[in-house]
Parts: C-alpha cells; sequence; structure tokens
C-alpha cells in the first residue's frame, strides 16, 4: 500500500465548510490579482485601478501587458492544479500527475521539433507555432494511449501507467536528440521554454487556453461525484453504476486538453499539478466536488504570485517562473512529507 | 432470484469453469466452498456481470444480465469484493455513502446519510463514521466496505446480495454480527446472498444452501446441513480424513477441553 496514504490527519472542522472554502479561496485570488496587477516596472497603485483614475500610459501597461499576463498565470495555473487533481484521483495516486501518462514530456517533443527542425517556418508562425505544436503532442500522447488501451482490450490504469512511462522515455530520448542537433540560438528558445515562462503573453493566448481549459475544467467537476467512486476500485465503481470506462475516457481527454492548452502558452512549469491538490486534500479532504475547483482557485492564486515574483525579484530582468515554482515547491513538499510521515514510513 | 446456466470462462486455453449452473434464490443463504484457484471467484464475477462467460448465459429475475443497465444493475445486487486498498483520506462516512451512488438522484443527501450511519450503525461501525478510512485497520475497513455494500441495496426488496470471503479479516464477534445480519436481512428483504467463503464451520452453521466447485466445475451442491461433512471436505480439499474431522466440527463443533491439559 502507498505509504503516503496511510495518515493524513484529518481537520474534519474544515469539511463542514465546504462552500465557505471556496468563497475564501475566490477572494483570495480576487485580491491577488489586483495586487499582482499594480505591481511591475511601471507602477499602477491598487486605489487607482480601484477608482478607475488611471492615466493613458497606466491604462496601455494595464490592458496591453500586465492584465493579460496575470490572467494568463491564472488559468494555466487552474488548468495545471485541476488536470493534476483529476489524475491523481483517475489513477488513486496522490502522487500521481500529467507528467506522469506521458502528455507533458510529449507536448515538450513537439515544441521542440518545430524548434529545431521546422527552422525557417518557426520565424514566421513565431509564437503560435509552438502552442498548436505543444496543444499536438499532448493529444498525440493521448491517442497512443488509447491505441494502446483498446489493443490490450481494457483501460487498465496499470496499461496506462506503463505506456505514459513508455512516451515519456521516448519523447525524452526525442528532445536529448534535438537538443544535441539544435544551434545555440534554438538551444536558448528551447531552453527556455522547457523552464516555464508566461513572459510574452498576449490576449490571444488568454482567450485560446480559456476556451480550452475552462469547459474542459468544467467537465471535470461535473464527473467529480463518480472520480470519487472510481476510487473504490473499478470493479466496485460498475458495480455501482459508474461507466469507469466512459469516465476514465472522459477524464483523460479533459486533462489532455488542460495540459496542452497551459503548455503550449507557458512551457512546463511543475509541482503546481503536484502540490496543490495535494494542499487542497490535506485541509478539506479528497471529495472530489470540492478537491477540483479548490484546487483550481488555489493553483491560479500561487501561479500569479510565483509569476509575480519571477518577473520582480530580478527585475528589469526575469526568471523562468517555472524555475521558481520548482524552487519553492520542491523544498515544500519535501517538508509536507516529513511533516506528516516522519516516522512512519513502511514500504 | 439468479442463475447460472451452463456457464464456461476460460482464460486463453485454460478452462477456469466448465458448465457450472446454479441458482441462487431469494430468501436463501448460499455458499460457494472450493480449494484455491477452483475458479470461486470468477464464478462469482461471472454472476455479478463484471465477467461474462464464454458460453452459457446468466439471468437474473429472468432477464440476462447483459440486457441491464450498469444503472439499473447497481439497485439489484451489491458486491463485496476481496480488500481493496483505497489511498486517499476519506472519511467511513464518505466511503458507505459511495454505496448510496446509485441513488444520488432518488434521495435527498440528509436520506442518504441516514442510511449509511444506519448501515454503519448495524455493522457496529458508527463510532467509525468521521475517521479516516486508510487509517483503520482491516477488519474495521471490512466492516466500513460491509456498510456500503448494504446501504446500497437498503430500500430493493428481493435484490441479490455477493460476498467474496466476508469474514476474513474480522475477530470471532464481527465474523458472527455480520453472518447473523446477513440471514437476518435476507429473511426480511428477500435477498439471494451468495458468499464465497473458506470457514467450513461457519458454512455449516449460517448458510441455507452450498455449492462445493473444484477445478472449475460444480462437484456437489445442497443444504449445507446435508453438503458440509468431513468425509466431502476431505474429498474436494484433498486432505486425510484426520485433518477434515480436525479442521470441522460439524454438529459438534465446540471447544474440547480434557482435563489434565495446560490451559
Amino acid at each position: 500500500m502507498n505509504p503516503l496514504a496511510k495518515t493524513i490527519p484529518l481537520p474534519f472542522f474544515l469539511r463542514h465548510l465546504k462552500i465557505p472554502a471556496l468563497l475564501v479561496l475566490g477572494v483570495f485570488l480576487v485580491a491577488v490579482v489586483l495586487i499582482a496587477a499594480s505591481i511591475g516596472a511601471v507602477s499602477i497603485p491598487l486605489k487607482d485601478i480601484l477608482s478607475g483614475s488611471l492615466t493613458d500610459q497606466q491604462e496601455a501597461v494595464l490592458a496591453s501587458i500586465r492584465l493579460p499576463r496575470v490572467l494568463l498565470a491564472v488559468i494555466v495555473g487552474g488548468a495545471l492544479a485541476v488536470s493534476g487533481a483529476a489524475m491523481q484521483g483517475l489513477f488513486r495516486n496522490p502522487l500521481a500527475d500529467p507528467g506522469l501518462i506521458g502528455i507533458a514530456t510529449s507536448a515538450a517533443l513537439a515544441v521542440a521539433f518545430v524548434i529545431v527542425l521546422a527552422g525557417p517556418i518557426t520565424g514566421y508562425l513565431g509564437l503560435y507555432a509552438l502552442s498548436i505544436a505543444a496543444f499536438i503532442g499532448a493529444l498525440l500522447a493521448c491517442f497512443v494511449i488509447f491505441r494502446f488501451a483498446r489493443l490490450t482490450g481494457s483501460f487498465s490504469v496499470t496499461y496506462m501507467l506503463l505506456t505514459g512511462i513508455a512516451i515519456n522515455a521516448l519523447s525524452a530520448a526525442g528532445v536529448g536528440y534535438l537538443t544535441f542537433l539544435s544551434d545555440d540560438q534554438q538551444l536558448r528558445t528551447l531552453t527556455f521554454w522547457t523552464m516555464g515562462s508566461l513572459g510574452g503573453a498576449l490576449w490571444v493566448a488568454v482567450i485560446v487556453v480559456t476556451t480550452i481549459a475552462v469547459p474542459s475544467g468544467l467537465i471535470l467537476i461535473r464527473n467529480a461525484r463518480e472520480l470519487n467512486v472510481l476510487l473504490l476500485g473499478e470493479n466496485e465503481a460498475r458495480y455501482l453504476g459508474v461507466d469507469a470506462e466512459r469516465l476514465k475516457r472522459t477524464i483523460v481527454i479533459c486533462t489532455a486538453l488542460c495540459v496542452g492548452a497551459a503548455i503550449s502558452v507557458s512551457g512546463v512549469i511543475g509541482f503546481v499539478g503536484l502540490v496543490v491538490p495535494h494542499l487542497v486534500r490535506l485541509t478539506l479532504g479528497p471529495d472530489h466536488r470540492l478537491l477540483i475547483p479548490a484546487s483550481a482557485l488555489l493553483g491560479a492564486a500561487l501561479l500569479v504570485v510565483a509569476d509575480t515574483a519571477a518577473r520582480t525579484i530580478v527585475a528589469p530582468a526575469e526568471m523562468p517562473v517555472g524555475i521558481l515554482t520548482s524552487l519553492i515547491g520542491g523544498p515544500f513538499f519535501l517538508w509536507l512529507l516529513i511533516k506528516q510521515y516522519a516516522g512512519r514510513f513502511s514500504l | 432470484m439468479i442463475t447460472a446456466d451452463n456457464i464456461s470462462y476460460n482464460i486463453g486455453t485454460k478452462q477456469i469453469l466448465t458448465r457450472v449452473s446454479t441458482r441462487f434464490a431469494p430468501g436463501r443463504v448460499s455458499a460457494i466452498l472450493g480449494p484455491n484457484g477452483a475458479g470461486k471467484s470468477t464464478l462469482l464475477r461471472c454472476l455479478t456481470g463484471s465477467l461474462t462467460p464464454d458460453t452459457g448465459s446468466v439471468t437474473m429475475d429472468g432477464r440476462e444480465l447483459d440486457d441491464y443497465s450498469l444503472a439499473d444493475l447497481s439497485r439489484k445486487r451489491a458486491v463485496l469484493s476481496q480488500a481493496n486498498p483505497i489511498s486517499f483520506p476519506f472519511t467511513a462516512l464518505e466511503i458507505v455513502l459511495m454505496g448510496r451512488n446509485p441513488y444520488e438522484l432518488d434521495h435527498s443527501a440528509a436520506r442518504n446519510t441516514e442510511v449509511a450511519m444506519a448501515a454503519l450503525e448495524m455493522m457496529d461501525a458508527w463510532h467509525l463514521s468521521d475517521r479516516s478510512f486508510p487509517t483503520l485497520s482491516g477488519g474495521e475497513q471490512q466492516r466500513v466496505q460491509f456498510a456500503r455494500v448494504i446501504s446500497q441495496i437498503w430500500e430493493q426488496e428481493g435484490a441479490c446480495l455477493f460476498l467474496d470471503e466476508p469474514t476474513s479479516a474480522l475477530d470471532l464477534k464481527h465474523q458472527h454480527q455480520l453472518l447473523d445480519l446477513v440471514q437476518s436481512l435476507c429473511q426480511q428483504h428477500g435477498l439471494a446472498v451468495v458468499i464465497v467463503m473458506h470457514d467450513l464451520n461457519l458454512a455449516y452453521h449460517c448458510t441455507d444452501d452450498c455449492y462445493f466447485i473444484k477445478d472449475g466445475r460444480i462437484e456437489g451442491s445442497g443444504e449445507s446441513r446435508d453438503m458440509i461433512n468431513a468425509e466431502r471436505i476431505s474429498d474436494i480439499f484433498d486432505l486425510p480424513l484426520k485433518y477434515a474431522g480436525m479442521r470441522f466440527g460439524g454438529q459438534q463443533a465446540a471447544i474440547l477441553t480434557e482435563p489434565g491439559l495446560p490451559a
């Protein structure tokens, strides 16, 4: 049995506060967004944003630079956290992650492909080529997983995991080879993308990701109750009237859409999908009806904070936010593990 | 009422079940007995609709199992499988409430919670309702899972209840409590109960009918009191008669104490 599952403390008083918990998270997110919008190279005081008394320059900065960036952080953070929560439920493993079934690395491979091999086209299509490539990569990974599921005759979680491991290995080899082939300029682009960054956010990106991630997230929330039942086991879920095959298919597709959309505009931003649902589960319990929306709100808020830090700490330069999330997320996760499970390890 | 008619099931070239026919009537508790690998669990999975037999048919109340939708089946039969680890800290009450999934739209949340709590109370597990399921002991988990299963067919008359080694982790008191509960639910609600079990004494005392299964074939069936005896156990389980007598007391099952032996 998974040692992490054994003993997680249960602050029950929190579980009776389901709606208030979402409200608090929502208010927190709005506050974080407003504060993030006011911070930057051009100072835009919070009270001016709220009262609407902005200079033309402030308004231009807010509308075309600051706001799209903050909103992109909101939607990417939310999408990553939601897909993490859904994957953990699907694999019945609190440590699962969209990276696990190969979606993230396969998206990365597709992007590396465009950057290195398609050279001239990159210059022409610019950033959009990368977005489309990442998205196609993520969907391709899903397609492969589905083909294998059909070949093996069942949508068993074990096969999905094993397929994911194979896709991950192949994609990593592909990215490695492409890195080896690339010239200095390509290498630099590739490196920045794999580190994850929200720099260069445009309204188009915000709109594209929103139109993909929000419907997918809503579908996941709609399936949350059945996802809870699936945690009893696939056969048990079927005995309880849940069409486990259909449910798994829905979750995989929605997760791929969320992850593909997020990765296409931001690169690989780690730990949000892993840490956020874990945090929510520790405080609000594992019920997906609450876990998924709460993860969306918390993931969004945390990525806004991280991105604001990433663009201000070393100003006027900018740090890739992926480095920051891993830098904070990694030790934080270890601290969680040590705090919760010290002395209780038994494999 | 659930009937299997001449069902066979193969994995590759290995025949797991060979032309098995069974009939489980409402108001009767039936045991499926046999050695490891005899096909007990496969038979159970065919009866629950989790596996489709290669040949033959399984019918419930006169309709083929395949003709039911998953949702319809979930209201007509409940299944307690062998332990399935759950790695998320759901409370015991939340686990039992999942048993009410088929009725999520029919009943209010309050009603479903009421049923879940009543089911927990029946299993002497009411005090566990707020505990985290993964932290419970094996026996406590089994009781909570059983409460989930009975809450699934709470209002249903004539439903089927399948239990795969329901007492494997239970202490003596709770073994009897569970089987007493199964017997009374079976009588009150006309349930057809099918239990896969290993404890032959319990089967003798707590079930009405039994099927002996060996190498995928039914090797005898009838009323438990007639069927379960040392000779048949020795035969089915390839056990020398003296051990069969040792492991199965039948009518005389009681703790024998001889004076003079150290306690």
